[in-house]
């Protein structure tokens, strides 16, 4: 496919054929050669494949970023330099993607090693999550440096400063570990954001692995008052769990008692200031579902093959005010002793894993025949 | 004359790189043994090192050599969202070419593996290049991007947080892959000029690490999955279901190797099986629990099967009777795959070391040469060269030319 006389200089209709791919391979042919003739457009088309990115899914995504690295290392193969005035007013301008704005950065700095350190000082706060690492990183190192002059105040003031601003599990530890050894003790599970109140309610049936498909009555909507009734036709009632683990983990053997083959619910209430897109992140080596307001926005039946802070991803909004959060976490029937883990974690967070500043606003739960004494 | 020119074709397509290439996990065929010559027997960081590159991430995958050119994949970034493929000239060591991948499939994997662990194929003309993401790509020798496939989000429960590691391979216009997970688990078959499907069949929903294997049963082509609960044998053109082996044991890393009219499976150590016919089931012949393949693919050579197991324990078996012959103590820990090329056997250990063993009715050891970083790849053979991937380097091995 040859593209017309007088269009090469726009990108536009070739960065729609690229944007038009689709899943199982739809439109990769006309990709392709859009793709080709692209990147024989030169470095001049960077910026507007950068731009392209913003609104780009991830598989095109890929494609459009592939373009960028061809464009670009081709160019520099031909000592052809590259826009960098412009790549740097793209990298400045947060109301483009983090990945872009990153890409555009790392071509950047090929031809400007200055950039760096122009640059990352002001992306502490960064909506990008890479530069916004860098950035950190820069800061944790100044602040290692007075820490080995001995200039503990500074020191610690610049350790504060890269906490505050990392969303990164692995800066945030080494952080953490610095502040220690400073004196300075870390609540590293409410930087992330962890809920640590819960309610729980199982055990509900998984023989089988059924349970995970079965919608039992708590994603119907949740009554801190209802009675279920649960595996083994055992009557449930919520109860709350305050957990005080690293990372707001929840040992589901610990506060429902150890079973197989079971399903949990934990539920809470969180208040938000604004209406807000936020992420609901879950670890688990369970099979999990993730419900927000009401609506599903997570699903993964996998067991034992693994569990990381923030491994599962559901995406929705916050409204102003009272939002239900209610994740299921099933329990398989295995029976090796790595198998035994029936546990979570969750947070909601942005969409770099900052901590969003909600109230945990849960509900008591009813009390039980006997204890409507009013000490709860 | 005709049938001679028909199966002088057939042979060439099926043939996925020129015989002295190293196109896919093992090599021509998936075999393992390179017809290469004058290789090294010894080597060490300063000795008998064409050339050294670095490497901007890990990898379990292998390097493949196919024209000329030497390919790598990698990964890197906080939680591996970073994929990348290199291309080196094989002759200097020269890069040519790195593109990148933003991972579009989970990350989570065991501490061991990584997200560049299935390994690329490559025909000459382009290069295929799997992630555990599930990021297909395939890009020409020039790094030109022919078509890109986001497994994962066509398949949206595919993948498991252990770390998917199956490598791809070629077959015709074919290029075949097992993606068998707990969630959406199949084997696929996609057009390898454009990425779009031409078959899938359904396997059974358990992880296996096992690579797919184009056998010739008879002068039938077969594609073999093998997974923890069974061995499917399909049509590579159609994807159609001729038999499947139920036994016991059946493990979920190496992958199936054949040759004598047998099928070598790690199974209960290592099981023979006579594939099944239009009219027979499949029938294991011998199966010998004293051979523990672990981690490695066996290798059969010569009518000798040999296995690596774990912990570094290398034995060698008649491969039509599974008769031990001998056995080998070499310094462990084994995930690499051994490989045969110049009549030596290379194995690669996790801290670094190849011994060079020339086989035979006993052992010999050659050399075990150092290199002192943490290896899991296998080696290829191309060039005269060994091509061997630590977790931060990429290594030409040669005979120095006075």
């Amino acid at each position: 496919l040859l593209v017309p006389a007088g269009l090469a200089a726009d990108p536009g209709p070739l960065l729609q054929r690229i944007k038009a791919v689709g899943r199982e391979g739809a439109g990769n042919v006309e990709a392709a050669a859009a793709w080709r003739e692209l990147t024989k457009l030169g470095p001049d088309v960077l910026p507007d494949i950068l731009t392209a990115l913003d609104d780009a899914d991830p598989i095109a995504a890929n494609w459009l970023r592939n373009a960028v690295d061809a464009i670009a290392d081709r160019a520099l193969a031909a000592r052809q330099p590259l826009p960098a005035a412009k790549l740097e007013a793209f990298v400045r301008d947060t109301r483009h993607a983090g990945p872009a704005r990153r890409l555009a950065y790392e071509w950047l700095v090929r031809v400007d090693p200055a950039a760096p350190g122009r640059l990352l000082p002001g992306m502490l706060d960064d909506p990008g999550a890479e530069l916004r690492r860098d950035a950190v990183a820069v800061v944790l190192k100044e602040a290692q440096r007075l820490r080995d002059q001995n200039d503990k105040p500074a020191a610690v003031a610049a350790f504060r400063k890269a906490l505050t601003c990392a969303r990164d599990r692995d800066q945030v530890e080494q952080v953490a570990k610095e502040l220690k050894t400073l004196d300075v003790p870390v609540d590293v599970t409410a930087h992330f954001g962890f809920i640590t109140r819960w309610l729980l309610a199982g055990p509900f049936d998984n023989s089988g692995v059924a349970g995970f498909h079965a919608p039992f009555p708590p994603e119907r909507g949740v009554d801190p008052a209802a009675v279920y009734q649960g595996k083994n036709k055992a009557a449930l009632r919520w109860s709350e769990h305050v957990t005080t683990a690293p990372y707001g983990l929840v040992d589901l053997n610990k506060a429902l008692g150890k079973h197989m083959g079971v399903t949990a619910y934990a539920f809470a209430v969180v208040d938000s200031p604004a209406e807000r897109p936020v992420q609901v992140r879950v670890g688990s080596n369970n099979a999990v579902k993730v419900f927000l307001n009401g609506k599903q926005v997570f699903a993964r039946e996998e067991y034992h093959h693994g569990m990381r802070m923030d491994q599962h991803v559901g995406a929705g909004t916050l409204k102003a005010g009272r939002n239900e959060i209610l994740i299921k976490i099933c329990q398989n029937q295995q029976t090796e002793e790595w198998a035994q883990s029936w546990s979570f974690q969750a947070r909601v967070s942005d969409a770099i894993g900052g901590a969003v500043p909600v109230k945990v606003a849960t509900d008591k739960p009813a009390a039980r025949p006997g204890e409507g004494d009013g000490k709860q | 004359m005709n049938r001679l020119l028909f199966v002088l074709t057939a042979a060439l397509a099926s043939s996925p790189a020129p015989a002295a290439d190293w196109g896919q996990f093992r090599g021509p065929g998936g075999l393992g043994v390179s017809p290469e010559t004058g290789l090294p027997v010894r080597w060490s960081a300063t000795e008998n090192v064409r050339w050294k590159v670095d490497l901007p991430g890990r990898g379990l995958s292998c390097p493949v050599v196919a024209g000329g050119r030497v390919y790598v994949t990698a990964c890197t970034g906080f939680e591996q969202g970073r994929l990348h493929v290199l291309c080196f000239e094989a002759a200097s060591g020269k890069k040519l070419w790195e593109r990148q991948f933003w991972a579009t499939g989970t990350t989570l994997c065991h501490a061991k593996t990584c997200m560049a662990a299935p390994t690329p194929a490559a025909d000459g003309q382009r290069v295929y290049a799997l992630f555990a993401t599930n990021d297909l790509a395939c890009l020409d020798r020039d790094g030109n991007l022919l078509w890109y496939r986001s497994l994962a989000r066509d398949h949206p429960t595919l993948g498991n947080n252990v770390g998917m590691a199956a490598s791809p391979i070629l077959w015709q216009d074919l290029l075949i892959l097992a993606l068998e997970n707990t969630g959406e688990s199949f084997g696929l078959a996609v057009d390898k000029h454009t990425g779009k499907n031409r078959w899938k069949v359904e396997r059974s929903r358990a992880i296996s690490w096992a690579s797919p294997a184009v056998i010739d049963h008879g002068g039938r082509p077969e594609v073999l999955f093998q997974g923890p609960q069974n061995v499917s044998a399909h049509d590579p053109a159609t994807g159609r279901r001729l038999w499947t082996y139920t036994g016991k044991g059946l493990a979920d890393i190496p992958t199936p190797v054949s040759g004598n009219g047998l099928v070598y499976l790690a199974a209960g150590g290592i099981t023979a099986l006579r594939p099944g016919t239009d009219a027979e089931p499949p029938r294991p012949v011998w199966q010998v629990g004293r051979l523990q393949p672990g981690f490695a693919t066996p290798l059969l050579y010569r009518d000798r099967l040999y296995t690596v197991s774990s912990v570094g324990i290398l034995s060698c078996a008649e491969a039509s009777t599974g008769k031990l012959l001998w056995k080998e103590r070499l310094e462990g820990p084994f995930s690499a795959s051994p490989v045969v090329g110049d009549g030596k056997l290379y194995l690669v250990s996790e801290k670094g070391q190849t011994t060079v063993v020339r086989p035979g009715d006993k052992p010999h050891v050659l050399a075990t040469n150092e290199l002192g970083e943490t290896f899991l790849a296998t080696p290829a053979i191309a060039g005269g060269a060994l091509y061997l991937r630590s977790d931060e380097h990429l290594y030409c091995i040669a005979e120095k030319k006075d």
